[in-house]
């Protein structure tokens, strides 16, 4: 759905430096982990459509409920875990290449 | 079942709750008292306008017809909250560097502050809400109607138009009241959003209750549930791979694209940091809010009699198992989220035509254009106000011209898809610095003509603007464009359809426009600073060279932010420059600043428009961007930088210069005032000696004597006058002159002044203009000094304008702990040279001294006022001469700056 970005081009005089000291290098993998959080959720969504719930005899739809709610809970979860850490980058200022 | 009249009456108590809420929060943003006014939850409960009543009533609804598939229009926006870092992160920045005030302005500013894409999205806003309007006005009048009559089944309302007129009015009432407060999109509507937050917790309690009701109350329990779900007719529901997908993609791009989302998540967002928590907070409210969907569905399904109408089982389910009062909550959380929706959709779409479509046409519809601008904020506001009536009315409109059709409950996904079209144009502009307006263009212009022509048209029935016959056929009998199965491709869900066909072809014009057409310098410099709004090294600004009028500037600037917010703007920037007074030296910087800031306002096409009336020849060209680009960027930039050196040379040694001159001003007054002190004390003194001489003849009659007596006192009185003031001078700019403080209405202060200065040039007619109701204000300070102050201007303005029929106008106004009481009169001002030095001893612009005086008189008001903790200053651009008052309320609380 998105294209990706093109901040990791050339920045000028300014060129970030290539290797990051561990704290900013935890960050920059909190950031990527946030970009790929919904590509996870689409892919965990998306697995219903191989299921037929119309066609079987077999009691699906109440499992199904459980596992669409499942897959919310984690993602906002997920979501909460990462937020604190990206609040801080955010107020760090370290949001270059987004 | 509930009485009619507790309902109407909860409901009215419930409508001025929400009206005392959002005063008292506005009042409080107002005082700064309002911190938690701009917290992270507020931010995010305001983000549930997302969920209106037709996700409230309708996707119970929805889950009794298609199972599942109700939660895709949940799981989209949660799948963009969770990646929060991606997009939205980049459109909140973007928004606030740019001032962006809609969705319209977003697209408009980004290629190349173009007004008619600006306008074609706006269209495009319009004709995608007002029926989701009119929606919301139908769930309410049906809510309503399900309470009125005897049987739930019965809601033919007789009045049902009535009720909806009702609803239409008081919306745009509240959103009159507290939507249009102020002009620039960065100052936030605080009452608007904490209502809309209160409502969003209604929202929330009431659709919890009922579902625990239903789950515990008239289920077994969890467990029962789920067994009562296998067995009702849900459990068979067919999952369409296709709708699965589209679904969930079209909801993702509604919460970008809806004009009300982008107004929440963009332009009320008061701090970035707050996507963190919306990031996770708002998927859990979207969890929350469809939780109890399918156990609502179900169990309504298997207790309610065969045809009734699923959309409202979260009504009627409680109602017809007899909790009356549940009934009323679960109406009061249909009623908050069909308000709050039309309340921040009326915002927005109001934001989008007053600033694309009102205003340019305004603008160029006047002679003079910019130039001769004049109120620019009082119109925008009317024209804001204005268009939410209309707003309203077209909802209102198409709410009873279908009649409340069951076209209407459709009308929440064709939005959704209408306002998609805005996707491609969106994402690329912030992704994409090959993007142009003429890809733009072309990608929404498609896709909406091909939206209108599969999806909208089509969706008002055979009976519509679309006849059953081009339905099945197809215009002039040509098969292949039939408006559901374009192309001939049968059997695809009509909605999928017009989805896949708009969105594709769209973006494909999209592309290939943006590939083929050759932006403008403006245009490309806008992608830049959109694409790389995170690295700031990159700045380029709008204007390569400045030299515009500052007073002209200044005038326009008034006349959109108002006088007190563009006089403090402008005074910002000159301090920062280090000057004095409220004209700084228009530097590109200056003036792309100014113009960033009139956007905020009435967006950048027309700010952009505007300030270019001004600085004509200096709008950025396809040369100053190479210069920023090109191979030889670094040797560039160091020229450039010794350029900006020696600019900031030339400004200080300009700077250096003024101080110079004034310093020579200085000296060459000073030995002026010696000479003309000396003359002042040895006329009286010439006189007073000639006078006693003759007194001392010993044989002058009597009255001789007296007559010489009395001018020698008179001289000796004006001598002494001389050196009191004097006197007076040297003691306040010691600081150790006593003041007596006391309280007193700053009216009869003024009524005071007035009064005393009526006896300088007598002989002329005078009007004065006040708005009395604003002077009556207590102040704390030594109130003879304050009146000599204002004796002393308005005696110099009875003394020196010049009009024919001067007139004279005193303005009083509350600025936080400080009072500013403005001085203009209608001549032709001081000349911009002067106004450095009228404060300073001794100086007379005019030669015409024989209004007496030896030049004192402003230089004793500066000192005074420094005295009282206040200042005086000169107010240009006002028309004439204007003189600012500003002190504080109470003496000792605020320092002078």
């Amino acid at each position: 759905m998105t294209l990706p970005d093109a901040g990791t081009g050339r920045r000028g005089d300014r060129r970030p430096p290539v290797f990051l000291a561990r704290r900013s290098y935890r960050r920059r993998r909190m950031m990527d982990a946030c970009r790929m959080l919904p590509i996870l959720g689409a892919a965990l969504w998306m697995i219903p459509i191989l299921w037929h719930p119309a066609d079987t005899a077999a009691d699906d739809t109440a499992p199904g409920i459980v596992y669409l709610f499942a897959v919310w809970i984690v993602l906002v979860a997920l979501a909460a875990a990462l937020s604190r850490g990206l609040t801080r980058a955010l107020e760090d200022g370290e949001d270059e290449g987004g | 079942m509930v009485p009619f009249d507790l309902l109407v009456a909860g409901c009215i108590a419930y409508v001025i709750l929400l009206f005392a809420v959002a005063f008292v929060a506005e009042r409080r943003a107002r005082s700064g008292r309002g911190g938690w006014l701009r917290s992270p939850w507020v931010y995010t409960l305001s983000l549930s306008v997302y969920c209106t009543a037709w996700t409230f009533y309708g996707a119970v609804g929805f889950a009794a017809r298609s199972g599942l598939e109700f939660a895709t229009i949940y799981m989209g926006p949660t799948l963009i909250m969770v990646g929060w870092w991606w997009i939205l992160r980049k459109l909140v920045r973007i928004g606030r560097t740019q001032r962006v005030t809609s969705i319209a302005d977003l697209i408009s500013s980004r290629y190349g502050k173009s007004n008619l894409l600006g306008v074609i999205v706006t269209l495009l806003a319009v004709v995608g809400t007002a029926p989701y309007i009119a929606l919301q006005l139908q769930s309410v009048t049906l809510s309503f109607g399900v309470f009125a009559a005897a049987s739930p089944q019965g809601w033919a309302l007789p009045d049902q138009g009535v009720t909806a007129i009702w609803v239409a009015a008081g919306l745009a009432l509240f959103t009159i009241l507290f939507g249009t407060r102020n002009l620039d999109a960065n100052e936030r509507h605080h009452g608007v959003v904490i209502a809309i937050a209160l409502e969003a917790v209604v929202k929330l309690v009431a659709l919890f209750g009922v579902g625990a009701f239903v789950v515990w109350g008239v289920a077994g329990g969890v467990g029962d549930v789920l067994a009562k779900i296998e067995a009702s007719p849900i459990a068979d529901w067919p999952l369409q791979p296709g709708r699965w997908i589209g679904l969930t993609f079209l909801s993702a791009a509604a919460l970008l694209t809806l004009p009300r989302m982008f107004q929440v998540l963009v332009v009320e967002n008061a701090d970035e940091r707050h996507l963190a928590t919306a990031g996770w907070a708002f998927p859990l409210y979207l969890l929350a809010m469809s939780l109890f969907v399918v156990p609502i569905a179900v169990v309504g399904l298997e207790r309610m009699p065969a045809g009734s109408n699923p959309d409202l089982f979260v009504l009627t389910l409680p109602l017809s198992e007899g909790n009356g009062g549940l009934a009323i909550l679960a109406f009061l959380g249909g009623f908050s989220s069909a308000t709050s929706m039309v309340i921040v959709a009326a915002i927005a779409l109001a934001t989008m035509v007053s600033n694309h479509i009102v205003t340019p046409l305004w603008l160029s519809l006047r002679a003079g254009g910019a130039r001769a601008a004049g109120d620019v904020r009082g119109l925008v506001l009317t024209a804001r106000r204005l268009s939410i009536g209309v707003v309203l009315a077209l909802g209102y409109g198409y709410y009873s011209l279908s009649g409340g059709s069951e076209a209407l409950a459709a009308i929440g996904l064709i939005a959704f898809v209408g306002l998609a079209q805005i996707l491609p144009a969106m994402l690329g502009g912030i992704f994409w610095r090959g993007a142009t307006r003429v890809g733009a263009g072309a990608g929404l212009v498609t896709g909406f003509a091909l939206w209108l022509y599969t999806l909208f048209l089509p969706s008002f029935g055979s009976s519509g603007l679309i006849s059953a016959e081009v339905l099945v056929e197809g215009p002039f009998g040509w098969g292949w464009l039939r408006p559901q199965a374009l192309f001939g491709i049968e059997g695809i869900d009509p909605l999928m359809h017009a989805m896949i066909w708009s969105l594709a072809l769209n973006t494909a014009a999209f592309l290939i426009g943006s590939l083929l057409s050759f932006p403008e310098p403006l245009e490309r410099m806008q992608g830049a600073a959109f694409v790389h709004v995170f690295d700031q090294s990159r700045g380029t600004r709008g204007w390569s060279r400045g030299g515009a009028e500052p007073e002209g500037l200044l005038v326009m600037a008034q006349g959109i932010l108002g006088g007190e917010e563009a006089q403090r703007f402008f005074q910002a920037a000159a301090v920062e420059q280090g000057k004095a007074g409220f004209l700084p030296d228009t530097t590109p910087d200056f003036i792309d600043r100014l113009e960033r800031r009139l956007a905020g306002a009435v967006g950048s096409a027309t700010a952009h428009a505007m300030i270019a009336q001004f600085a004509e020849g200096a709008a950025v060209s396809v040369q100053d961007l190479m210069a920023v680009a090109s191979e030889a960027q670094q040797i560039k930039e160091y020229s450039a930088q010794l350029e900006a050196k020696s600019e900031e040379l030339a400004r200080t040694a300009r700077q250096l210069r003024e101080v110079n001159d004034k310093l020579t001003d200085l000296s060459v007054q000073k030995d002026a005032f010696l000479s003309q002190i000396s003359h002042e004390l040895r006329t009286p003194m010439t006189s007073i000696r000639a006078f006693s001489e003759i007194l001392m003849e010993p044989d002058l009659p009597e009255p001789m004597r007296a007559k010489y007596a009395e001018i020698i006192h008179e001289e000796a009185i004006r001598l002494t006058r001389l050196l009191d003031d004097l006197l007076d001078l040297s003691v306040l700019e010691n600081r150790k002159a006593q003041l007596t403080v006391q309280v007193a209405n700053l009216h009869d202060l003024i009524e005071r002044a007035i009064t005393s200065a009526s006896s300088t040039r007598p002989d002329r007619d005078f009007t004065f203009h006040r708005d009395l109701p604003t002077e009556h204000m207590a102040v704390y300070t030594d109130t003879d000094r304050l009146v000599q102050v204002f004796i002393n201007l308005v005696s110099n303005a009875r003394k020196y304008c010049d009009a024919e029929h001067p007139e004279l106008t005193i303005r009083v106004r509350r600025a936080g702990a400080r009072v500013e009481v403005d001085f203009v009169d209608n001549g032709s001002g001081i000349p911009k040279k002067s106004q450095s030095i009228i404060f300073e001893k001794f100086s007379r612009l005019t030669d015409t001294s024989r209004a007496g005086g030896a030049g004192l008189g402003l230089a004793i008001c500066r000192e005074i006022m420094a005295n009282l903790g206040g200042t005086i200053e000169y107010l240009p651009g006002q028309g004439g001469a204007a003189f600012r008052v500003s002190l504080p309320v109470r003496r000792g609380l605020t320092r002078a700056a």
